[in-house]
This record gives C-alpha cells, structure tokens and sequence, in this order.
C-alpha cells in the first residue's frame, strides 16, 4: 500500500519465529557500530596482533623466509616457540584489547534504552526480559569472539596445517582451552557491561567504571594482601582469578606457565582453582541480580 | 459477545500494599475508557495485563488469552502506547518504529513499510527521519501512537494519549484514536484522566477507585436511555391541565416551582406530541432539554461510595 493514502489497516503477513527474535537486536546494534568511525578503527587495528602471530607461525615454517633472516636448522624453532605461552599471550592480549571494546561499546547498549523509557516498548511485544539480555549479550559477544577466540583458533588451525596432524593432536588442548577460555572472559565483560550500563546512565562514567572493576579491584587486593600478609586479596583480582582458571583450561595439571599476559597469577600466590571459578561465578551472579533489578517493563514502587 | 478483556477476580499486590483487589469484569466493548483517580490502579491494571506485574490472585483473560500462561501470545495481540515518554533519543523515528515492529514478529522489509505508513497515518511522515529526541512533546505522542498500530495489534492500550498535548494536537490525537476505532479492526482501551476524552472515544467504561471496580457502564446505553428523560420550562396558565395531559400520554412527571417540570418519556412518544399539547393547552414551553447523565455524573457517583466498590 502506498504511504500516501494514509489509513491503518491490519498486519496478515507471515511473522518471525519467536526464537531469532532476538537477533533483531545485534542487527540493529552493528549498524550503529558500523556508523562509529573510531569503533571501527579501533576493531579493525585489533586484529594486527593475531595477523603478527600468523606471520611468526608461517616464517617459523617458511625456510626462505628464516633464510633471509639468517636463521637457520635448530635456531629457527627458538626464535618464538610456538607453545602454550605463545596462545595464551595470544588470548591475553586479545582479551584486553576485548575488555577495551566493552568499555567503548557495552555502556552505550542497556542506558539508551533505559533513560527514556524505551525497555517498556521492547517488554511490551511478544518479547521476554531473557530475550533483551541474550540479544544485547550477543551484540559484545559476537565482536568480542572475532577478537579472541576466533583470531586464536585460526592461528592454531594454521599451526596445525604446517606443523602436522600430529601437533594438532597432541594440542588438541590449546585449542578448548582458548575456546573456552575466552568464552569465560566474554561472558564475564558482557556481563559486567550490560550491568554497568543498567546502572549507570552517563556512558564515559560507566566505561571508566569497567576499567575500575579490573583495575582498582587489582589494587585492592594487593593491598589487603600486603596488610594482612596473605594471599586472598587476590580474590578482587581478576586477572588473577581469570589467569588461575586459564592455565588450568589450556594445561589441565601439567602446569608449565602461571597465566598470560595481564592474566597472570603471582607464582606462589595463586588461588585454589574452585576459589577462582567461585569467585569469578559470584561475580556473574552480582552482575545478573543487578541486570534483574534494572531491566523491568514497569518499575513497581513498594 | 466474548469479551475483549476479562478480569476473573485479578490481584495485585506490592510488598503487602494490594494494588487490585479481586476485579471482577467482562469487557465487551470495541473501545473501553479506564477511568479512575491517581492511585486507583489504573496503570497497574495495564502493566498486569502486559505482563510487567505478576497477579497474586486470580487471573485475566485477553481475547480468551489468560495472561497467567499465555504472556508471550498475549502481548503478540497488544500495541501499547505508554503514558511516559517512551523512546530511544538517537534513533530516528522510522528506524525505532521498525525496530519495534521487528521485534513483534514482522519480517525487515515488512516492518520497513509499516513503519513508514504508520509515520504519515499519524502525521510524521515528514519528520520520520529525524532523531526522535528532537521531536515536540506532541511529535513524541504521535511516535508512540506510531509504533503502538505499526504491528497491527487486536488490541491496543493507550494509556494518557493527550498528555501535554496542546488542543489543536489533542484534537489531531482525538480524531486519530477514532478513526482507528471506527474501522472496526481492533480494540482499544483508552486510560485518561480527561473525562471528555473517554466519553468521545469510548463506548464503555471501568471506573477503579482505591484497587476497586467503582463504576462500569455502556456510554451507549447510558446516551440511548437518557434520551427519554426531559427536562421543561414552561409558561402559562393551565400548567396544571398541561402536566395532566402529559400524564395521560403516559410520561412520568415530577413538578418542580416556577413552571420547571422533569419528565420520563414512555417509548413511542414523540417530542413532538408535547410541543402539540402545549399549544392546545396554551402553555409556552420555554425550555427543553434532555436530561443527560454524563460521564462526569457517572463518574462522581462512583466516586462517592468510599470504600470504591459497587
């Protein structure tokens, strides 16, 4: 019908399934990232990293590549070991690059909708609380995975296709442990950022209160354990509590290494594994209760 | 007739406070008025209806959709238009209004379309790509009418639609909301403040007091009886044989002093027949009105019971 003859008629059409639904919300979202130049900028030149490693792991496998730079026979595989440090480091860095795009992007998604109302218009369709979560947890899940994991198991597949079947058998671990690992910190970022965003309405406070969570809580634990001569401080860490729970994932009970960089467990000082994992579910669970406690159709006041 | 709303004894509390009190009615009308003071359980009564508030007791049904276990199916029949501002400042009109349709169901390029006609229907079409943050408190009123019919809901709740509306927009909503009623496609449930609003938009309505249920009418009814009751001024001598004679025609009457006369018209008789009697009787009617319940009265009635209930 044309816009002209301005009437209201019926909708008869075919709907969605109930399930996409929440799809909806990430298309929407990458089209405004799209629109953000510095975003872009910013999500394009996190990749050089990952891009680095992918360069080191070909000229490791490159002989006129080690020719021309005049390194040769054995001294070709200690120019960079291609081992647990060099993935780890790998989802490392990548997940702090991660945990500066949530800052950016994750205040600007539950705020917006919160300030003037909106959450009642979503809450009003055939559309449940669960749904808006889920939908606004995959918009920084889905950039954050292009960042982490994905970039590391690329770089893994192609270690794997150059070193051998056999490499990629015996790693098989490097590979679920920067799977699950990183699904670990996205979860833990885009949990905090929606609830962050939930609560804090000015989007730089917000973001900046992302960085205080990592940073300031580092800072608290390490004060606490230099005043009480203990190592529980390390529980508002984390880094720490994350580092604990990725050695574990990437090197089961062979320890060889103590974490990542910037996810690292001071050797001697690390946490019991179920000390991490709690520590880092409580912290989750925080993050939903204020997720709950925000994101209503209507407020009720008691 | 089903009823468009039924409330099967609806509950609500917060905390300890009760909210609804056990409301009990059938809506049958194509557009029903929620009429109430601040406080009575107006918007609660919209917010259980769309899901936001869960019932303590009790149950409602939405075109014989109980909203205890058909949430997700009912709010898929319902377009709501919130009494606050309700809307995502940086996205511009059209694309908030597609958003929202997306989100009930309708595919992108659908949605696309609707959005737009929903635009022009309620006069944006020329602002629909401007951010809605800069829109007029009334371009806001008329977004949210917007994306309310983008989906085509059964039903549709509006709740305060001329709030801060100047008259010339109050009029333009007025009209709207009308328009949309008479083509008959959906329900409407119109919550105001504004009586007059209620009484040109609605052919029903739920008066709550206090959680209650104070007062509910068929506007229509109310109009169709209170065409018999009349209202007389009169002049002259024989007032008395002229009050006889209207008697004998089968009106109830009571006299009042100076020649002011109510009465009751029986059915079959004509305005007419009075005007008729009082010329062969010699008395001047100077005045006549119909003796009009309005929905003020009904309303103002209902409130007097203090406790609210009926």
């Amino acid at each position: 019908m044309a816009v002209y003859k301005k009437t209201y008629r019926p909708y008869e059409g075919k709907l969605t399934p109930g399930w996409s639904r929440f799809l909806v919300i990430p298309r929407y979202a990458f089209t405004e990232f799209h629109g953000k130049r510095f975003l872009s900028l910013f999500f394009f030149a996190s990749f050089i990293y990952p891009l680095i490693c992918a360069l080191i792991i070909y000229v490791q496998h490159n002989a006129s590549a080690l020719n021309l730079l005049g390194v040769q026979g054995q001294g070709a595989r200690g120019l960079i070991s291609i081992n647990v440090t060099f993935f780890m480091n790998l989802l490392g860095w990548q997940s702090v690059l991660a945990l500066f795009l949530a800052s950016f992007v994750g205040p600007g998604q539950v705020s917006p909708d919160l300030a003037n109302n909106a959450l009642t218009l979503y809450l009003a369709r055939p559309f449940s609380r669960v749904e808006y979560v889920l939908g606004k947890m995959s918009v920084l899940a889905i950039l954050m995975s292009l960042m982490t994991w994905i970039p590391g198991l690329l770089c893994f597949a192609l270690q794997g296709y150059l070193e051998g079947w056999q490499w990629m058998k015996d790693n098989a671990r490097l590979a679920s442990g920067m799977f699950f690992g990183a699904w670990l910190w996205i979860l833990m970022l885009a949990l905090l950022a929606l609830a962050l965003s939930a609560w804090v309405k000015w989007k730089p406070a917000a973001g900046g209160l992302m960085f205080g969570v990592f940073f300031v809580g580092s800072a608290f634990g390490a004060v606490i354990n230099a005043v009480q001569r203990t190592t529980w401080g390390n529980i508002f860490n984390i880094g720490h509590l994350v580092g604990v729970v990725w050695v574990q994932l990437f090197e089961g009970s062979n320890r060889t290494t103590n974490g990542a960089v910037f996810f690292r467990a001071t050797a001697g000082e690390e946490l019991p594994l179920w000390t991490c994992w709690m520590a880092l579910a409580a912290l989750s669970l925080i993050c939903l209760y204020m997720l709950a406690r925000k994101i209503r159709g209507a407020e009720v006041v008691r | 007739m089903d009823p468009v709303i039924e409330l099967d004894g609806l509950e609500v509390r917060f905390g300890k406070r009760v909210i609804l009190k056990k409301l009990k009615a059938a809506l049958t009308g194509r557009s029903v008025g929620l009429l109430g003071p601040n406080g009575a359980g107006k918007s609660t009564l919209i917010n259980t209806l769309l899901g936001f508030h869960k019932p303590s007791a009790g149950t409602a049904r939405i075109l014989g959709r109980d909203i205890r276990t058909h949430a997700r199916e009912v709010r898929s029949l319902i377009g709501y238009m919130p009494e606050n501002d309700a809307y995502i400042s940086s996205m511009t009109g059209v694309h908030m209004v597609r958003l929202m349709a997306e989100l009930a169901g309708l595919p992108p390029e659908h949605a696309l379309e609707r959005a737009h006609e929903a635009f022009f229907y309620v006069g944006l079409g020329e602002v629909r790509y401007r951010a809605i943050g800069t829109y007029s408190l009334g371009m806001k009123q008329a977004a949210k009418l917007a994306q309310a019919i983008a989906h085509g809901p059964k039903l549709l709740f509006l709740d305060e639609p001329t709030n801060g509306l100047d008259p010339p927009a109050r009029a333009r909503m007025i009209q709207l909301i009308q328009e949309i009623r008479d083509r008959g496609d959906l329900h409407l449930l119109l919550s105001s403040h504004l009586l007059h609003d209620v009484e040109e938009c609605c052919d029903q309505v739920l008066i709550l007091k206090d959680g209650n249920v104070a007062a509910f009418c068929n506007l229509e009814e109310e109009r169709r009886a209170n065409r018999r009751f009349l209202e007389l001024e009169t002049r002259g001598e024989n007032n008395g044989d002229f009050l006889a004679a209207v008697e004998k025609l089968g009106c109830e009457t009571a006299p009042g002093a100076q020649g002011r006369l109510k009465l009751i018209m029986p059915d079959g008789v004509e305005v007419r027949r009075l005007y008729e009697i009082a010329a062969g009787q010699n008395v001047q009617i100077r005045r006549l009105n119909h003796k009009r319940d309005s929905l003020e009265d009904i309303f103002l009635k209902a409130m007097e019971n203090p406790d609210g209930r009926l």
